[in-house]
Formats: structure tokens, sequence, C-alpha cells
């Protein structure tokens, strides 16, 4: 049995920031367990630039925004396994992890962070009729190939889906000589980042479909094409406007989901709509000393945002460990209210504040002029004019101490009201 | 001739649609911007349009297969696909240091390939 202070599930951006500052707020003995053969995570082979913008000030790429960290973790005494695989956690904060070098391995943590970060929906998990031939890929898989083995998976691609990475995918599949027929996007507006949809897609002349999808995959060992229609408001195919694209490459960008196999079998609770563990204002769960952050608690649209969270974590997990981790007797609850999908943290368990506390929300509808507002037993305690919130951005609301500390009740409600919510003068 | 271009800014995520009016390459009018930062945009998308560079160069003797490299700076726009055609013929060999010139003055841009990862040496194909 191994014994550590805190134990990091995962070297992505958020174990390397969580375990940094873990660090930096005196905790000795920090293990980072990480399942790949190296630190960085799904950084390491997103090569495009745009990263640390917030945190550094310039724009890196993937892989110098992980170096970064690394290099600082290099620096510090924090322990590190690779080519490791935790197989299992409790609510005890036990860990069992395997791999080559030790065999089967007994961790026991005063405090674990979660940052296993999240994973694609496949073509299982949309229901993409037809044929199962080889050549069908998500959009993370694709960009592994490219990037970090040096294999291009297809020539003549169609991209399902415009989140970032599936339009990133486009720019890279064409500057690579692949041809991209075209980008389907079943929702009427475009997933990701509108420079994304000019700098990877429209630069290229790269056509993009909204309201578009593939309804049959045809190909008998590879895939020799797939049908697209168009959908209705209802995202219903319309029959009469299918056709038949030949292509041997179908790539999918239909969304992330956050990796929660081990949360769940440490039995911590979890929010149905953001798929990751609920979490209070230090990013603990409902489970004592376990914390999490970044995208195994909800998919982050920048990486920045990520680390700034896991130092949230790692100072929990230190303050945990020490016994300054004030609780109040019945915790604040936080609720998504209009054009709110969901808000993180859902729940606020402290007692006095003296730092902000940042909420990240995401609407359901683009909205243009509104106001996020924050009630708290009706009383309006927070007001933010925003000019367009779009459900691919993430809004943040840092609430500040002196407004935390008025707060009575036991419950937060965040509303993004519309204009024609406002009094007309 | 008069000539109208369309934009969409990506300074804010307004995405203002911008509309941008020249005769012979001189800029006659811009309008749909919501602010100023937005006629910068298109004014210099128009007249000198840049891009970082980022791709993958192969690897000789390395942990992994490629190494990921970028430009310095943006470099032209419409010279992305040359460039990418001048860095085909390029490999490197492990170890590489994160910031280490790759390809120096790269179609005489003024603009160098750097890497842009620690690259130790190994032998990729255990990893594959």
């Amino acid at each position: 049995m191994i014994e550590v202070d805190v134990a990091i599930i995962g070297g992505g951006p958020a174990g390397l920031a969580s375990a940094m500052k873990a660090c930096e707020e005196g905790v000795k003995d920090i293990l980072i367990i990480e399942r790949g053969m190296e630190l960085g995570g799904i950084l390491l082979q997103c090569i495009h630039d745009g990263f640390g913008t917030f945190i550094f000030e310039e724009t890196l790429t993937g892989p110098e925004y992980a170096q970064r960290y690394i290099d600082e973790v290099k620096k510090t005494g924090i322990n590190v396994k690779l080519n490791t695989m935790v197989l299992e956690i409790d609510s005890a904060k036990r860990i069992i992890a395997v791999n080559q070098e030790d065999g089967l391995l007994e961790i026991e943590a005063k405090a674990i962070i979660l940052s296993m970060g999240c994973r694609e929906r496949t073509r299982a998990q949309i229901l993409i009729p037809g044929d199962r031939p080889s050549g069908i890929y998500t959009a993370g898989v694709a960009q592994r190939y490219i990037n970090i083995e040096g294999v291009i998976p297809g020539k003549k691609v169609v991209i399902l889906g415009s989140g970032d990475i599936g339009m990133i995918m486009a720019r890279r599949f064409t500057l690579e000589g692949a041809e991209v027929e075209g980008v389907y996007e079943v929702m009427s507006n475009p997933g990701g980042l509108t420079r994304n949809v000019v700098q990877c897609v429209e630069d290229y002349e790269i056509p993009l479909h909204l309201s578009h999808t593939i309804t049959n995959i045809r190909g008998r060992r590879r895939v020799e094409g797939v049908t697209v229609a168009k959908v209705d408001s209802e995202m219903r195919p319309i029959k009469d406007t299918e056709r038949f694209v030949p292509c041997d490459t179908v790539i999918l960008s239909v969304g992330l989901i956050p990796e929660n196999e081990l949360s769940k079998s440490a039995d911590v609770g979890m929010d149905p709509i953001t798929n990751g563990p609920i979490v209070d204002e230090q990013m603990q769960t409902s489970v004592p000393g376990i914390f999490a952050c970044g995208n195994v608690v909800h998919v982050h649209d920048l990486v920045d945002d990520v680390s700034k969270v896991a130092e949230v974590a790692g100072k929990g997990a230190a303050g945990y460990i020490d016994g300054k981790l004030k609780k109040r007797r019945s915790p604040i609850k936080v609720r998504a209210g209009r054009n709110v999908k969901y808000v993180v943290p859902q729940i606020i368990h402290g007692e006095k504040f003296d730092e902000d506390i940042r909420f990240y929300l995401r609407v359901k509808e683009i909205e243009k002029s509104v106001k996020t507002v924050v009630l708290a037993d009706g009383e309006r305690i927070f007001e933010k004019k925003i000019k367009i919130v779009k459900p691919p951005e993430m809004v943040k609301l840092d609430i500040s101490p002196d407004i935390l500390n008025r707060i009575t009740g036991d419950e937060l409600i965040i509303d993004v009201e519309g204009e024609e919510d406002e009094e007309k003068p | 001739m008069k000539r109208s271009h369309n934009f969409t800014c990506i300074v804010c995520p307004m995405s203002c649609q911008i509309e941008l009016i020249e005769e012979d390459d001189k800029i006659l009018e811009v309008r749909g911007n919501g602010c100023k930062r937005g006629e910068e945009y298109v004014t210099e998308e128009f007249t000198n349009p840049v891009r970082m560079l980022t791709t993958t160069i192969p690897v000789q003797e390395g942990r992994i297969a490629m190494l990921p490299v970028r430009s310095e700076r943006p470099v032209p726009k419409n010279l992305l696909r040359r460039c990418m055609k001048e860095l085909s013929k390029v490999r490197v060999k492990a170890p590489v240091r994160c910031g280490d010139m790759i390809y120096e003055n790269i179609l005489d841009t003024g603009v160098s390939i750097i890497s842009s990862r620690d690259l130790s040496i190994g032998n990729c194909s255990e990893v594959r």
C-alpha cells in the first residue's frame, strides 16, 4: 500500500495545474497518475495555436501550453506515474491502479483530485444507420493519427458536426492534402467558435452545411460514401433532400462527454445535465476529500479556464488535508434559471468568503443584449450586462466576497434575462 | 470597379457581419461593424491577411513519430499551402527542444518555423 497526501487522476491540463497549486499550498506528497506515456493529455495532439491567451497572455500551441506546466512540475517534488491505469477508486479514497512495472498498485490518499477529462461521442451514441465499414473516426482519433502517429486516415473526407475539433480537423486534413467534401451540422448554427468557422472552414473554402445530417453510411470494407439530408426545425431528416456523397472517410465531431467511470465507482454524486460530478466552490464533490476539475466536471471551451479551475481544486485539496475547509450547515444550491442550461459549481459550502467565486454557465440559446442576474431569496444580488450569449461560448461570472457574504437562504438562481424582460424606458 | 467583400468579424463573440467596399484595392467604406476593432480587423483581412501555421514534421529516433511545429509569427494566408509543401521535405532527428529552429525564413517571409515541444530520443515503434 502506497500512502500519499494528494493523488491526482490524469496528467492533462487539469491534473497538472491542480498538482502545481497543491504543491504551492505546501502539500508534500503529491502523485499524478497518468494513463498515457507522457504528461500533457489531449493538449499534446492539439498542435494548433490559440491556447493560453488568458493565462500566459500569448497564443501558444497545445504542446507548448502543456510544456509550460510539465517544466514547472519537473522542478517540484511532485511524483508522476506514467503508463498507469486507475481501475477503481472508492469513497474511502483508496485507489487501485495497474502498470507494467509495478503490477497492481494500491494507493491510499488523504485527498483525490479527479481530472480524467472527457471522451468523444461516437457513432453508436448518435445512431447513424448503415453499414459498418472501416474509415469512420471521431475527430480526436483522426487528430491523434495525423499529429502524433503521422498517418493520414483518408483522402476524401466528410465531417459530421461543427464542433471545434471537427473544424480544426477540416483544416488539418486539407493542409495535409486530403479533400474535405464538407462539414455537416444538424443544428442551425455552428457548434464551435466563430474564429474556427472563419480560419478553419471558410479560409479553405470548405462548404459548411447547417441543418444537415448524415442519414446513412455505405461501404463494404471501407467507407464508400454517405447519404446526407437537410433536417427540418425538429431535426428530422427531410426525405427528398437526400443526396449521396462519395467519400472514404467520415469524421465525427458530435460532442464530448465527461469521463466519470471512476467517479461513479467512488459514489460521487453526479449532475445529469453536465454528466460530471456535482461540485462546490472548492471543486469538492459529494464525497469528502474527493475533488474534481476540468472537463471531467463539464466540457470547457478554453484550456485556460481548465487551468484556472484546477487551481481551485488544488487549493481545496490542500485545505482539506489541513482541516481548513469549513462547511456551513446547509449548503446553498445554485440553480440554472432562464436560458441557462447548467451552472458550475452547483453548490456553495463555505461559511465566509474572502475570494471571488467564479460561476461557469452555459446558455441554451443565442440571445443578444442580455443581463445575467443572480437571485438570492428573490433579491437581485448581482447583475451583469452581456452583448451576446451563445451556447458554444461559456459565460463566466465572478461574484465578489462582499456579495457572497450577504447571501441568506439556501438557494441561488442564475438567470439570463433577455431584452424583452427589461422594462422599457 | 467597385467591389464588395463580406467578412465575419472574430474579434469578439458578437460576430458582426461586415461589408468592405473597395475600388482598385482602395477601401472606400466599411459597414456593419459594431465597433472600431471590427473596422481594423476587416482592413487587415483585406489588405494583408495572415495566419499562424501549425503542422507536424516526421522525427527520426524520437519518442513519438511526429514533431509539432509552428511559425514564430503569422505568415501571409495565401502562402500557407506553399509553406506546407516546403515543410513536407523536412525531417528532424531527436532530441529536439521546444522553441528550436526547424526551418529558417520560410519562403523568404522572414518567419522561421520552430518546434512546439520537447521531444526526447526513443523508439516510437514501441508506442504505436
